[in-house]
């Protein structure tokens, strides 16, 4: 019998893994195939036995995690691990794709978010998510940012809609770059300003949770500094739970990471207990760069 | 030598050419090393001799083709008697086309004197003649230019560069002639344009507003003085193409968006191809359609609302015109919204818009440039148009805007105006061909405006 606390055999295949015997501590609350603690603080999503299919590929096996509010959660793992279709279930992008199944249970302060009388756009009205590639709309930096504001009609009038996309290009920390040329096309800003203004446009509908898919996968080192500066501002108002390749950047942002490893949560835990002192051994050989 | 027997010897000669070549440099490799020591494959060398044979002899071919007649008429001129040769140049045309005719044996006419038939004798020999030099000249010639390829066949020989500079050539050529095809269009429909307008000013054929081509031919027929406005037609053009845009262009569009954003992969699989049959219908199928069903149904519809309506009203020709361009716009339209990145629809349903928000607000923004383009052109095809509106559109230049009346378009003039037996010297004929030249004018423009459009669209999201 092996215990929550005890790493497993550094061999056991995931399918070893996932019938391994594990012992039975707070069963309705912890995922029987992870290590430590998946559970938070003032949760905001609550996610148990999530499973994924595309097609014939199970994807996203037994998945069990909590998002707390003011909480930046790091989601890492080799690529093709599930990650980001995890993250895409949190707010339903999944739905986009055909031949995608999901199961299990998604609460969204409480509320399931896949009952069928669940409204998606509301859904993703709450739960904001930001893309790999900067993907501006082809229309002015304003308009990029009062897109979603029109959409759900946050805005009475044009003074609240110019508070509205100024107030949130200055938490996105662009304002001062781009007050003098609102009516520019968004498309011809620099790639990081690109991924600022739509982070600008995520907030600008007024998120619960902001989900952030790589969002700095295509930019230069000043430009992911200046994000990762953005997502510790942003932590205290939203939850944020990004997705990255790099374990530095997940290192520096995150209060929590969870390793994710052919479609399963291998571990969750505080940032600095995953970087330093790993509990399982996939996880160890992953943080201190032995395969990924 | 017929010039079919001197073709096939010269293809022949091509294949012994390429062989000959190919296995000279073989032959050649051999005490080198093999085939590694030669620059290029052997094959290469083959072509290259294959080229020196046939490149010399088709030069020869072509400039013959285009000189040799006029040589052999200044000939046979010559050694006409002078009552014959100092004739008028139009006259003396004449003479020549019946002397070529009596040599054809095509005519046989007693009334003719001797003379003609030892024109026509000449004509004969000095031809036959031509042939045997033009094939003896053509051989000789091939077989030098292969020698002189084949002499050249060294391992170090760059055959592989001289080949492909020489298919390069060649395919300049080949697109030189399809530029060099429409400025010939255009020059010959502009001569006979200018011929007109020197009979008719610009600015009243412009400008007109009544259409009436037919002048008298006699002096004593009466009515039929003339008048050439074209202002009614192109106001008939514009009537029939602007109805067809206004069926086309919505219909293709909600088409394309279903296609694009609506339809799963499998019905869009089917529903595309069975939509561009559309556009293969050949357009007199579409003009009996339209004659015989579609204008029947609008008069007999029209009647019970009280309306009266042509029975070759310009709604029957545009709505089965507008039919027949929605390919244009649904397939264009289609590109242009699937060229839009996936992305942009992420971004927007990720800020919770729905899909018809989504399409409304970011993909057909985005796509528009793309779609306008779709559009330009399904109006240009619209505007040159002919079979539909010949069957189903009136023959009368009214200058109306009213859909159920019946106009004439400019193509429908075209047509009528060049059917039967014309002369080439009056405005009647001739203003075919300003009207001919007006119309490519103005495709042309519409043709340039929706490339220069689609052309902007590639450099939207990059």
């Amino acid at each position: 019998m092996q215990t929550m606390d005890k790493p497993q055999d550094a061999v056991a295949s995931p399918a070893e893994a996932a019938a391994a015997p594990v012992a039975p501590v707070e069963a309705e609350r912890v995922a029987h195939d992870t290590v430590g603690d998946v559970t938070a603080k003032n949760v905001v999503i609550c996610v148990r036995e999530a499973n994924v299919y595309y097609g014939d590929t199970h994807a996203l096996i037994n998945v069990s995690l909590d998002i707390g509010r003011n909480e930046v959660i790091a989601l890492i793992g080799p690529s093709g691990c599930g990650k980001s279709t995890f993250l895409r279930c949190l707010n339903r992008m999944n739905d986009t794709i055909e031949s995608a199944r999901v199961t299990g249970d998604f609460r969204l302060d409480g509320q399931d978010m896949y009952a069928r009388d669940t409204d998606v756009v509301m859904l993703r009205a709450r739960v904001g998510m930001v893309f790999q590639k900067p993907n501006p709309f082809p229309k002015s930096i304003y308009e990029n940012v009062a897109y979603g504001a029109r959409l759900h009609g946050l805005a009475a009038n044009r003074a609240e809609l110019d508070d509205i996309v100024y107030g949130s290009l200055e938490r996105a920390g662009l304002v001062d770059e781009v007050k003098n040329r609102l009516d520019d096309p968004g498309t011809g800003l620099s790639g990081g300003q690109q991924q600022r203004l739509c982070i600008a446009r995520t907030i600008a509908v007024n998120p619960e949770v902001i989900l952030m898919d790589e969002p700095c996968s295509a930019l230069d080192p000043i430009a992911t500094a200046r994000i990762e500066d953005l997502i510790d501002e942003l932590s205290e108002k939203y939850a944020i739970a990004i997705v990255t390749h790099s374990m530095q950047q997940a290192a520096r942002v995150s209060n929590r990471t969870a390793y994710f490893h052919l479609g399963r949560i291998i571990e969750v835990g505080p940032t600095d207990r995953i970087f330093t002192n790993p509990a399982h051994k996939l996880t160890e050989d992953y943080v201190t760069g032995r395969f990924g | 030598m017929r010039l079919p027997t001197l073709l096939l010897i010269l293809a022949a000669m091509l294949i012994a050419a390429y062989f000959l070549g190919r296995q000279r440099a073989l032959s050649l490799a051999r005490p080198a090393g093999g085939i590694r020591s030669l620059h290029s494959l052997p094959k290469y060398y083959g072509y290259y001799a294959a080229l020196g044979a046939l490149l010399p002899g088709v030069a020869l071919l072509l400039m013959w083709a285009a000189f040799s007649d006029s040589l052999i008429t200044a000939r046979v001129v010559q050694s006409l008697p002078d009552t014959l040769r100092n004739q008028p140049e139009a006259q003396l045309g004449l003479t020549l086309n019946d002397i070529r005719n009596l040599a054809a044996g095509q005519m046989f006419d007693e009334t003719r004197s001797a003379e003609f038939a030892v024109a026509a004798d000449l004509y004969n020999s000095l031809r036959e003649a031509s042939r045997k030099i033009l094939s003896g000249l053509v051989i000789a010639l091939s077989f030098g230019g292969f020698a002189l390829a084949w002499f050249q066949l060294r391992p170090q020989f760059r055959a592989r560069n001289r080949v492909e500079s020489a298919v390069r050539f060649m395919l300049i050529l080949a697109s030189l002639l399809a530029i060099v095809t429409t400025i010939g269009i255009l020059l010959s429909v502009s001569f006979e344009a200018l011929r007109f307008f020197r009979q008719v000013p610009v600015s009243e054929f412009l400008f007109g507003l009544s259409w009436s081509p037919q002048t008298a031919i006699r002096a004593d027929q009466v009515g039929s003085s003339g008048a050439f406005g074209a202002v009614p037609l192109f106001v008939g053009t514009l009537l029939i193409s602007g109805i067809a845009l206004l069926v086309a262009v919505p219909i293709g569009l909600m088409i394309a968006i279903y296609l694009s954003e609506y339809a799963r992969p499998a019905l869009r699989r089917i529903v595309k191809p069975v939509l561009e049959v559309l556009a293969g219908i050949p357009t007199v199928v579409y003009g009996y359609f339209a004659a015989l069903t579609v204008a029947p149904m609008i008069r007999l519809a029209g009647q019970q609302l009280g309306l009266d309506v042509a029975s070759e009203a310009a709604l029957g020709a545009g709505l089965v015109m507008g039919i027949m361009i929605i390919p244009f716009v649904s397939s264009l339209s289609d590109d242009a919204i699937n060229a839009v990145p996936q992305a942009m629809r992420d971004g927007s349903f990720a800020l919770g818009a729905t899909r018809s928000e989504t399409i409304k607000r970011v993909v057909l923004p985005a796509a528009l440039p793309g779609i306008v383009g779709g559009v330009l052109l399904a109006a240009s095809r619209a505007i040159g148009e002919t079979m539909i509106v010949v069957m189903a559109a009136g023959l009368s230049a009214n200058l109306s805007f009213n859909p159920l009346e019946s106009v004439t378009t400019v193509t429908v003039q075209i047509v009528t105006l060049l059917v039967g037996d014309q002369e080439f010297d009056s405005p009647k004929t001739l203003a075919a061909f300003a009207l001919g030249l007006m119309l490519f004018i103005v495709t042309l423009i519409l043709n340039i405006v929706a490339l220069q459009v689609v052309r902007r669209y590639r450099e939207q999201y990059e």
